[in-house]
């Protein structure tokens, strides 16, 4: 099942990572799916599938960790660097810099006005990607009561997440065990 | 080295490895750090450093390297970044082999479905305490009302929301 792997190395990483990492606002994910499958081929929608799906389980960055088992893949301990840095270093650039602007254009009254318009938008696009992954859970009406909990213990009564994700997530999947089919 | 600068990089080394579901599901905890238990910063800091990542081209998680430019100037938001990136890009190395060979074993399976209800529940919360946190005015809940039934019902990009709340704002709106 393992296709020939195309060679893909250290720079090439680096250079597509760049590319992914300018690629989107407020999360790159649909852009990295688009490069590395459909335009440079290193990984088929499977396997690309895979390793989100393996991003997404593990803790950290989901990006940033499709980044660095990319890089494993094909060049080691080089590539997983060489993809991490070409990721996060334009972004972090432009951010700081932004930071450091505001930080100075933040007196005058109009740029901070904007800025409370901008947040509550940006807090209504969070909450529409927390609902449009919500979708799914209402087949196992189990899953929808883990998430009120999850939701309940974390943003209504302040809960400390490690406390909550010690007890929650063995609970969940010892759930999810007990209900698996077949 | 700065006890801050230490200080940070601590709260974010622990903070990578539960971060499940991403660097949006941690926003909660993150805001208890930063504006309840270390007084790094008040409400409204933490909401215009979220708008500002969002602003900004990138990964979501730059929002972490903001807090620590807050905090700590420009090697702060760098710390924090590496911090933040460091412990899962180890983990992910070292278990991405084995992972594959597992694909369809019932326990992977299991493991998936269980977490996935607790990162939803995560990234809701993170939605939650930031409206908290950014809206001040019944104009604010309202740009935060039509963002969500825009984004669920159309596929415009996200950037024209922030330009039209941006002008919004701007014109003191909000």
């Amino acid at each position: 099942m393992t296709a020939p792997q195309p060679a893909v190395g250290a720079s090439a990483l680096f250079i597509g990572f760049l590319k992914i990492g300018l690629s989107g606002f407020g999360g790159v994910m649909p852009f990295a799916r688009r490069m590395i499958v459909e335009e440079q081929r290193w990984l088929t929608e499977l396997e690309f599938l895979d390793v989100l799906s393996l991003s997404q389980f593990l803790p950290g960055p989901n990006i940033v960790n499709v980044s660095v088992i990319i890089g494993r893949r094909f060049h080691g301990v080089i590539g997983s660097v060489a993809a991490c840095t070409g990721l996060m270093l334009m972004p972090l650039i432009i951010v700081l810099a932004l930071a450091t602007l505001y930080a100075q254009f933040a007196e005058f009254s109009s740029v901070r006005d904007a800025f409370s318009g901008v947040s509550a938008s940006a807090s209504g696009l969070i909450l529409a990607t927390a609902l449009k992954l919500a979708r799914p859970l209402k087949q196992h009406p189990w899953q929808v009561g883990v998430c009120v909990i999850a939701f309940v213990g974390i943003a209504l009564f302040r809960v400390p997440l490690l406390w909550l994700l010690a007890v929650l997530c063995p609970l969940s999947i010892a759930i999810a065990w007990w209900r698996r089919p077949g | 080295m700065n006890p801050v600068l230490i200080e940070l990089a601590a709260q974010f080394l622990l903070l990578s490895m539960l971060s499940i579901g991403g660097a949006n599901a941690i926003i909660p905890e993150i805001h208890r750090r930063a504006v309840d238990v270390q007084h790094w910063m008040t409400d409204a800091d933490f909401a215009q450093l979220f708008a500002l990542s969002q602003a900004a081209p990138g990964p979501n998680v730059l929002i972490v390297s903001l807090i620590g430019w807050k905090v700590a100037g420009v090697a702060g938001g760098v710390i924090a970044m590496l911090a933040m990136s460091g412990p899962s890009s180890v983990l992910a190395y070292a278990v991405a082999h084995a992972w594959e060979r597992f694909r369809d074993a019932p326990w992977r399976i299991a493991v998936q479905r269980g977490l996935a209800p607790v990162t939803v529940g995560l990234i809701l919360s993170s939605g939650y305490v930031l409206t908290r946190a950014a809206d001040q005015s019944w104009m604010a809940y309202a740009i935060t009302g039509v963002t969500i039934a825009l984004a669920l019902k159309t596929s415009w990009h996200p950037l024209w929301f922030l330009c039209v709340a941006a002008i919004l704002g701007a014109a003191g709106f909000v």
